[in-house]
């Protein structure tokens, strides 16, 4: 057992596959205790959280969502490791009661590595709605493990599921029952099991037959552990033998077996009473995967969800702009006496307005997560792949590729983490570089803070489309180009599930929209903040002599800045960036905008406040002042496709396994901005004066 | 068991909408092999055809669930009349 579980803790691991509805079963147990981490030596998400029960404590972890446990994915490999290191004392198994003969496949995998099991026969509403009916005791008995119905949505069976746990941590379980393959392949897990060497540490937690079975299976992590010559040969020998016989490979036969396992056991426990006809989701596939209707349909529900992000977003921006302005206000007023002005200063123009500059945006990041959910949840996401496959496979990229790149426009990091679905390596890195173009959460602010400066309120909405799908033209440029150049090569077969439709629990909605933005508002805490207090001294110190200052002539707040260090930065800058149509202020914000770029903002309102209004209509008002409409813009589309942030710089190294890629995504990027800037300023220029 | 060189036997990707057919065997490496396992194709299980529009990928009904194959996935997989 896990040493850090202490006495009455129980460690309870929740399998499935995706799509069983194994999240909603996490929420349900653990509502708000849980947190997401990683699996320590890889870029799996892991959710882990606490659930009491009659003064017991269970420890829940989710693992990743897997069809299957070989060692085909990282997810899989990862969810194996764990059942077979750390020894959960319970593992439920998702499963969707709805779709059993497919979904107990997984279970039959986990009935062979002897774990103790409970199946959680999820959204039985829905299988009673199809006319099935099950006897569970003799299910039961015939697979050894307890069966727990549930409709997790609605939060029916719950407290069974948790009751039906702690009774099979404290007492004795029913032994999972064993699958009898067949003779011919029964003596050959025979013939493997008698060469297994006794004293392999790895057979005290793998168990003798099921290291035969995954040897046999072609497992490659088992074979790399063993590396036994003499294991080799028989296992070469007896693979031989089963071709040669059923003219089949084993594991063909292994999974056929297991599918007839199951399928015999169902066979005298589910009854149908009703016969399938053609049910809603059938109905709406026939529309939102119709050959001409599909892409239409999905532009159309990804301008909704961007349209409500800044439409309904606004509100609640405005009372947190308010909000950060009181306090300022406050702090400015009540300010005791003899305390350095300094540290005044540092508070009110560095934090304050740092971190509001940031927080007001969160209504818009929350709403975009929310409808990012939705899809997600519903199950529309896999035929927005589906879909957008055609186009996705003619640019040189896979269907699943779109799934990260639409996660792109909430954030680069956690899309260039989701790039791992991708299987072939050339495909999923050209996928990552190209992340960055989609137009992520962080940069709304720099839209939201400019859009309105610049525009009328009806071309507002255009705009931001524009914007996006600028950056998603140029991605599909880069790809193509990459795919033809460093990247070449073909594309892999492509298999996915399309789940059916589901209508979302508002409960998991919100679970995930709160995920998200809890994530962005760590980051504005920590990384932003530090940065804000940053950009607040190199923009305030070094201070001009006092008799410059009173000479007059230029106010005094545009003298501080020019004479701080961004002030002298920016202006070395300015030769370069001036084709561009940008000045040093600018260009000072632009190395902020570096580092995350949610700090232009903050940057531009310090560049501009240094009094200490933030005010987000005044800095509107001031920008206006000072630049026009095509500068706007280029700032605009210079921000969105150069520099991605350090935090994506560092999670492109981790994901890609080398800095030169990192690099070749920093620079390439910064290299496309500056020159489709320059020829967007220098033609818009040319048409103005021609008008 | 069929052999490819029976007449029977064609590829999932020449199979129009609408029919159901028996899946022979799977032209593929051992990967390939277990990924599909796992979604529940293997050998001697029905498909019905969804949708085929005899380019691009083609969607199948296996066991109860729809399940996406691309092309090129769709041109080693071997099915027979039922």
């Amino acid at each position: 057992m896990d040493a850090s579980v202490k006495k009455g803790e129980w460690l309870v691991a929740l399998a499935g596959n995706p799509n069983s509805g194994k999240t909603t079963v996490f929420n349900a147990l653990t509502g708000t205790r849980q947190h997401t981490g990683n699996y320590p030596g890889v870029t799996v998400e892991k959710k882990e959280g606490v659930c009491r029960v009659d003064g017991r404590t269970l420890r829940i972890v989710d693992l990743p969502g897997v069809y299957s446990l070989s060692a085909l994915s990282a997810e899989e490999l990862v969810a194996r490791r764990f059942l077979l290191q750390e020894r959960p004392d319970v593992v439920v198994d998702v499963v969707d009661a709805s779709n059993l003969e497919r979904h107990l496949y997984l279970a039959v995998q986990l009935m062979e590595m002897k774990v103790p099991l409970v199946l959680a026969f999820n959204m039985s509403d829905v299988a009673r709605q199809r006319g099935l009916e099950f006897d569970l005791e003799q299910l039961s008995g015939l697979l050894g493990a307890p069966i727990v119905p549930l409709v997790a949505t609605k939060g029916e069976g719950i407290d069974e599921l948790k009751k039906t746990i702690v009774r099979c941590a404290e007492q004795v379980l029913p032994v999972p029952a064993e699958i009898h393959y067949g003779q011919e392949l029964e003596e050959a897990i025979a013939k493997i099991e008698s060469v297994l060497d006794e004293n392999l540490p790895l057979l005290r937690s793998y168990g003798r037959r099921w290291t035969a079975l995954k040897l046999l299976e072609g497992d490659l992590e088992i074979q790399e552990q063993i590396r036994s010559p003499q294991v080799s040969d028989v296992l070469h020998q007896v693979r031989q033998h089963l071709t040669g016989v059923f003219r089949e490979s084993p594991e063909v036969l292994i999974a056929e077996r297991r599918y007839g396992f199951i399928s015999g056991a169902c066979q005298e426990t589910v009854r149908r009473t009703v016969l399938k006809r053609r049910d809603f989701s059938d109905r709406l596939d026939a529309v939102l995967t119709h050959r001409y209707l599909g892409l239409p349909i999905f532009a159309v529900l990804m301008y909704i969800v961007f349209y409500l992000t800044f439409q309904i977003g606004a509100w609640p921006q405005s009372w947190l702009e308010n909000g950060f302005g009181y306090l300022a206000q406050r702090v400015g007023r009540f300010w005791p006496e003899g305390v350095s002005e300094e540290i005044k200063s540092l508070l009110i123009d560095g934090v304050i307005a740092g971190v509001g500059g940031v927080v007001v945006f969160l209504p818009n990041i929350l709403l975009l997560f929310l409808g990012i959910a939705f899809l997600e949840d519903s199950g529309y996401m896999a035929r927005a792949a589906f879909i957008m496959d055609r186009l996705m496979h003619r640019i040189g990229l896979h269907g699943k590729s779109f799934i990260p790149m639409l996660i792109g426009f909430g954030c680069s990091v956690p899309a260039i983490m989701a790039t791992r679905i991708l299987e072939e390596r050339r495909t999923r890195l050209a996928t990552m570089l190209v992340i960055p173009l989609m137009s992520c959460g962080a940069r709304i602010t720099i839209y939201g803070l400019l859009i309105p400066a610049f525009f009328p309120p009806v071309l507002r909405g255009p705009m931001m489309w524009l914007i996006y799908l600028i950056g998603i033209v140029l991605a599909i440029v880069c790809v193509r180009l990459l795919r033809s150049t460093v990247l070449r090569g073909e594309s892999v077969p492509f298999v996915m599930e399309l789940p059916p439709y589901r209508l979302p629990t508002l409960r998991g909605l919100l679970l995930h929209m709160w995920d998200r933005g809890w994530m962005y508002l760590r980051k504005a805490g920590t990384v932003i903040l530090v940065l804000s207090i940053v950009m607040w001294a190199v923009t305030r110190y070094p201070r001009p002599p006092k008799d410059i200052l009173s000479a007059g002539e230029v106010p005094p707040q545009r003298l501080e800045l020019e004479y701080s260090l961004a002030g002298r930065i920016g202006k070395w800058m300015e030769p370069a960036i001036q084709p561009l149509g940008f000045d040093w202020k600018i260009g000072t914000a632009l190395i902020g905008a570096a580092m995350a770029k949610e700090v232009f903002v903050s940057q531009m309102s310090i560049v501009y406040s240094l009094g200490g209004e933030e005010d987000l209509e005044q800095l509107q008002k001031r920008i206006r002042e000072d630049y026009s409409v095509l500068q706007g813009f280029c700032i605009m589309l210079f921000c969105l496709i150069s520099t991605p942030c350090v935090a994506t710089v560092a999670v492109t190294r981790r994901e890609s396994g080398a800095w030169k890629w990192a690099i070749f995504q920093f620079a390439g990027l910064t290299g496309l901005a500056y020159m489709i800037t320059l020829l967007v300023y220098q033609t818009g220029q040319v048409i103005l004066m021609l008008m | 068991m069929e052999s490819p060189a029976d007449k029977s036997v064609r590829f999932l990707s020449q199979v129009p909408a609408g029919q159901t057919v028996r899946l022979v065997r799977i032209a593929g490496g051992h990967g390939l092999t277990l990924r599909l396992a796992g979604m529940g194709l293997v050998p001697n299980v029905p498909l019905e055809v969804l949708r085929n529009d005899f380019r691009g990928q083609i969607i199948v009904q296996v066991k109860n669930t729809k399940i996406v194959l691309g092309r090129g996935m769709s041109e080693k997989l071997e099915v027979a009349p039922l």
